[in-house]
């Protein structure tokens, strides 16, 4: 299962080129809220990505239509989707599925739609007179799966995963499984979440899950930093063009890397709180690397789920330590959230294209905003600055409300299992 | 390769609540379905839905759940533990490790969604419920159950409409493949408030018939729309060599599964439900002449089941292999309507009838179906084929195989059918029943 | 304003994270932890939320998790309503 196409939705530039500068530069994207005026919440700051639909060749239809995540995942597959140079007469469609990610799919317009419908919160029964005629869509979000096949004129298998936070790790994943069963030999993959919306602000605020660190947007996601105190929230998405070993080499395609083994785990412990041992986590970073066949010892990389609450960084750590062993405290070990901000179902996704960059260039993204370490956690996060570094093994990790936890591997193709 | 079979079942459906009174209102064909009575539904076009009327969840779970779930991960929960108790297992028969949760839902907790939004508009955003942050997300339920069930291996959610529902079990077969022994799968769905209506009326698809009993008659001349419902099923999912180990009864086993998308809409290509028919039985092994039923999907558009109709005529030739449609007896339940099928097609197989196709009395002009009607039709039990589509061109496809009945265990046989119950039309009145069976598991 | 009773602090949590008969009341055990009584964290977010609501007493995040029972919340707040 190789990567040959990448396209990236970010906040601090469309592309994935302005992506990969970004958070190799080590800058950050995090800001006040400019998507509506969040001046009653907790939280009021967000990472947004400057995203003009028109720029962004969407038709006038598309924009009407879509939602924005929909919009994001949209423009992220045309871009990977060029990419890859897969050209629409030369592939099987029936041969194509499409497997995306959404943490809280529709969430904008569901939530716009609410406020014509109810007059701004003013009824219980609403009045489906003024209902936009794509409610539907928003409303059950494998719509947006349904686009991108479309779009791709995939005809084989298309769904829409949606386990919250790993939803964008997950749903690389289950297209890496569906390529090994040989249900398709092409999957367009990734995630889109478009969250910066007052209900989903409001909803984070309620369990002080994000920072309240108005006043300094810029470095408010401070992963792995002993004054760290919650998230902040992002948008996006990132798709990859995933294809079997054979049917990219049939056809001459770049190949930038490998996707050789996913597991997910609960932690069946609580719907939001994490067990402090960090067990589930290791054991489906142990389940990764096993079908990777992979050692511990031969990860270069961690791509940490690092969303600087003090019981992430805490169990993330804890569960590094127990699947990799002393070879943790040889690893770097990053979070790009620090810059671009956690975007929940898309992050995931996003992270696996910061890997698939960082295999091709040799380039480890640091963690930003990591000035003060927490002395009880003594991994090594990349501090501040890329380093430039060969990596034929990279973990990315993530971990979400509902206890779920999820390891993906990313191996340089032709690097043999240790 | 690892086999994966089905040991447990846990339905709640409009017209019942618990996986034996669901199953003998399908075989009497009673309906769950009327008139809409969650919220005031008279201003609204389509005024009919299937509810499920005589659930109680304070009786069946922890209060300390109840603030914190909506209705429809109340339902999954309580299903859960049902269907976990059909299949005896309980703490410790497996390695927490093994076990998982894969679970499809189409809406997510809408109805606790609404109320959060009214709170958050009316009241300002403290007043957002620290539960809003999951309980209305697709992921709600395999989150949920699996700290009630203490299931610490994979964890999956998918979203694809009606076909979510299969394309979520078909996953819990892969995990199985991949070394978990136990998963537990299914979907379910509610929404039954009023934004979920408005979104659903949007859609284009409800029928405004006032009268249950023709609201909904897929492959029917008079077809003119469907009925939502609410509810779903779990599902234990076990791999088939640790199940006979410890001597449970299998309904049967996930023979085979394809799904495909029609991006047909765009480019002009065939639709694919034929190619997920022909790719699901070639998975399982399984010819189209030895398959003895099919769930269809039956959407209750004229178009969508001309298009069913033929494909399955294609498959099975005309009128070649007797075809179903049960949610005609609970309205269409997003991503908990196949579950319910596979539900009832293992259920079928146990006893040896085919539930029926109620109010369908005249099978549309060209559409060459030998279709179960009016009354279970006795079979001898072999695969059946359950179809589930999804809003904007999904397809899914997955094949059953029965099981055989465990030694020394009895209720798991009977090939020649149970005796017919006696059919009573209309909207079912909860009183005499009796929500079952089993409690709290865990 | 009126003090904070232990029954009624009991019947807000009640109201925000459900009952449970299986736990003592507030009153049988008001030295009991919370998360003995079957209280997490999220109830007590819920809890401090009604509390700033009904009683206009604004806690701080860091005072509520440093009050561990029942007795000591009511406490608390009543320390707040008496400085009022």
């Amino acid at each position: 299962m190789v990567i040959t196409g990448l396209g990236v939705v970010a906040p601090g530039g469309v592309g994935t080129k302005a992506f990969w500068h970004l958070i190799t530069a080590g800058r950050t994207a995090t800001r006040p809220i400019t998507a509506f005026d969040a001046a009653a919440f907790r939280s009021r700051i967000a990472a947004e990505v400057d995203f003009e639909p028109a720029q962004a060749d969407l038709s006038h239809r598309e924009r009407r239509r879509l939602d924005r995540a929909a919009q994001f995942a949209l423009v992220a597959t045309r871009e990977a989707i060029a990419d890859s140079g897969l050209e629409p007469d030369r592939f099987d469609p029936t041969r194509v599925g499409v497997s995306l990610g959404t943490a809280v799919g529709a969430t904008c317009n569901l939530e716009s739609e609410y406020l014509a419908l109810s007059d701004t919160g003013r009824d219980w029964v609403l009045d489906h007179r003024y209902a936009s005629p794509h409610l539907y869509d928003y409303f059950m979000p494998g719509s947006m799966a349904a686009e991108i096949a479309a779009e791709c004129n995939a005809q084989g298998p298309a769904t829409v995963v949606s386990a919250g936070c790993t939803s964008g790790l997950d749903a690389v994943g289950h297209a890496a499984d569906l390529l090994r069963e040989g249900a398709a030999d092409v999957m367009v993959t990734g995630g889109t979440d478009a969250p910066i919306s007052p209900i989903t602000v409001a909803c984070f605020d309620a369990i002080r899950a994000t920072s309240p660190s108005n006043d300094d947007a810029a470095h408010a996601l401070r992963p792995f930093d002993r004054t760290r105190n919650g998230f902040v929230l992002g948008e996006g998405a990132a798709t990859l063009v995933l294809e079997t070993e054979e049917h990219a080499r049939a056809r001459g395609a770049r190949i930038y890397a490998e996707i050789a083994g996913f597991a997910s785990r609960s932690n069946a412990y609580h719907m939001t709180g994490l067990r402090p041992d960090g067990a589930e986590m290791a054991a489906a970073i142990t389940a990764a690397l096993a079908e990777s066949r992979r050692s511990p010892q031969s990860v270069d990389y961690v791509n940490a789920h690092g969303t600087a609450t003090k019981q992430n960084d805490r169990h993330e750590t804890a569960a590094l330590k127990r699947a990799l062993g002393p070879h943790a405290y040889r690893t770097p070990v990053s979070s790009i959230k620090s810059m671009i901000g956690h975007s929940l179902g898309a992050i995931g996704s996003i992270e696996i294209a910061a890997c698939t960059l960082a295999v091709d260039q040799g380039v480890v993204p640091p963690t930003a905003n990591l000035r003060e370490p927490d002395p009880e956690l003594d991994l090594d996060y990349v501090p501040l600055h890329a380093r430039e570094q060969r990596l034929d093994t990279v973990l990315s990790v993530g971990s979400g409300f509902g206890g779920f936890q999820s390891a993906i591997v990313l191996t340089r193709l032709g690097t043999g299992p240790a | 390769m690892t086999t994966a079979v089905i040991t447990g079942i846990g339905v709640a459906a409009p017209n019942g609540a618990g996986t034996e009174n669901f199953w003998a209102a399908t075989l009497r064909g009673e309906s769950g379905i009327g008139p809409v009575r969650r919220f005031d539904a008279r201003g609204y076009p389509a005024r009919l839905g299937g509810e499920i009327d005589d659930f109680d969840p304070a009786e069946h779970l922890p209060h300390r759940l109840l603030p914190q779930t909506d209705r429809m991960t109340q339902l999954a929960l309580t299903a859960s533990a049902w269907a976990l108790a059909d299949a005896g297992v309980e703490p410790g028969t497996y390695d927490p490790g093994e076990t998982g949760v894969t679970m499809a839902g189409a809406f997510g907790g809408f109805e606790y969604g609404q109320r959060e939004l009214e709170n958050l508009w009316r009241s300002g955003p403290e007043r957002v419920s620290v539960y809003m942050s999951f309980a209305w997300f697709y992921a709600v339920n395999t989150g949920q159950l699996s700290i009630r069930h203490a299931m610490r291996g994979p964890a999956g959610v998918v979203v694809g409409d009606q076909a979510g529902g299969l394309d979520a079990v078909a996953q819990a077969r892969r995990n199985i493949r991949k070394g978990a022994r136990l998963m537990l799968s299914g979907g379910f769905d509610s929404s039954f408030c009023p934004y979920g209506w408005v979104a659903r009326i949007s859609d284009g698809t409800l029928s405004t018939d006032e009268d249950p009993r023709t609201a909904y008659l897929p492959f029917d001349r008079r077809a003119r729309g469907q009925v939502p419902g609410e509810g779903g099923a779990v599902l234990v999912v076990e791999e088939a060599a640790a199940a006979r180990r410890r001597g449970t009864r299998i309904y049967g086993e996930i023979a085979g599964y394809a799904a495909t998308f029609d991006a047909a809409a765009r480019y002009g290509g065939e639709r694919g439900l034929g190619r997920a028919v022909e790719a699901a039985l070639a998975d399982a092994g399984v010819t189209a002449r030895e398959v003895g039923v099919v769930f269809a999907d039956g959407s209750g558009w004229p178009a969508d089941d001309r298009a069913e109709a033929e494909t399955i005529a294609a498959v099975f030739g005309p009128q070649g292999v007797p075809v179903t449609v049960p949610k005609t007896m609970t309205g269409r339940m997003s991503s908990g309507g196949a579950p319910v099928d596979l539900a009832g097609a293992l259920l079928a197989m146990r006893d040896g009838l085919i539930p029926p196709t109620v109010n369908v009395r005249t099978v549309a002009p060209g559409a060459r179906l030998d279709l179960v009607t009016g009354v279970p039709r006795p079979w001898q039990p072999g695969p059946a084929l359950v179809l589930a589509r999804g809003r904007g061109g999904f397809n899914s496809a997955m094949v059953l195989r029965p099981g055989t009945a465990a030694p020394g265990r009895t209720g798991a046989a009977g090939v020649t059918g149970r005796e017919i119950p006696t059919r009573s039309g209309g909207k079912r009145h909860a009183a005499d029943d009796t929500v079952g069976p089993g409690g709290d598991h865990a | 304003m009126q003090q904070m009773t232990l029954s009624a602090l009991e019947e807000i949590m009640h109201r925000c994270a459900g009952d449970d008969e299986s736990t003592e009341s507030f009153q049988q055990a008001p030295e009991r932890a919370f998360a003995d009584l079957g209280y997490d964290s999220l109830a007590l977010l819920e809890t401090q939320s009604v509390i700033r609501r009904e009683y206009g007493v604004d806690l701080s995040e860091q005072a509520v998790s440093a009050a561990e029972t029942p007795q000591q919340l009511v406490d608390l707040v009543n320390r707040w309503l008496s400085a009022a």
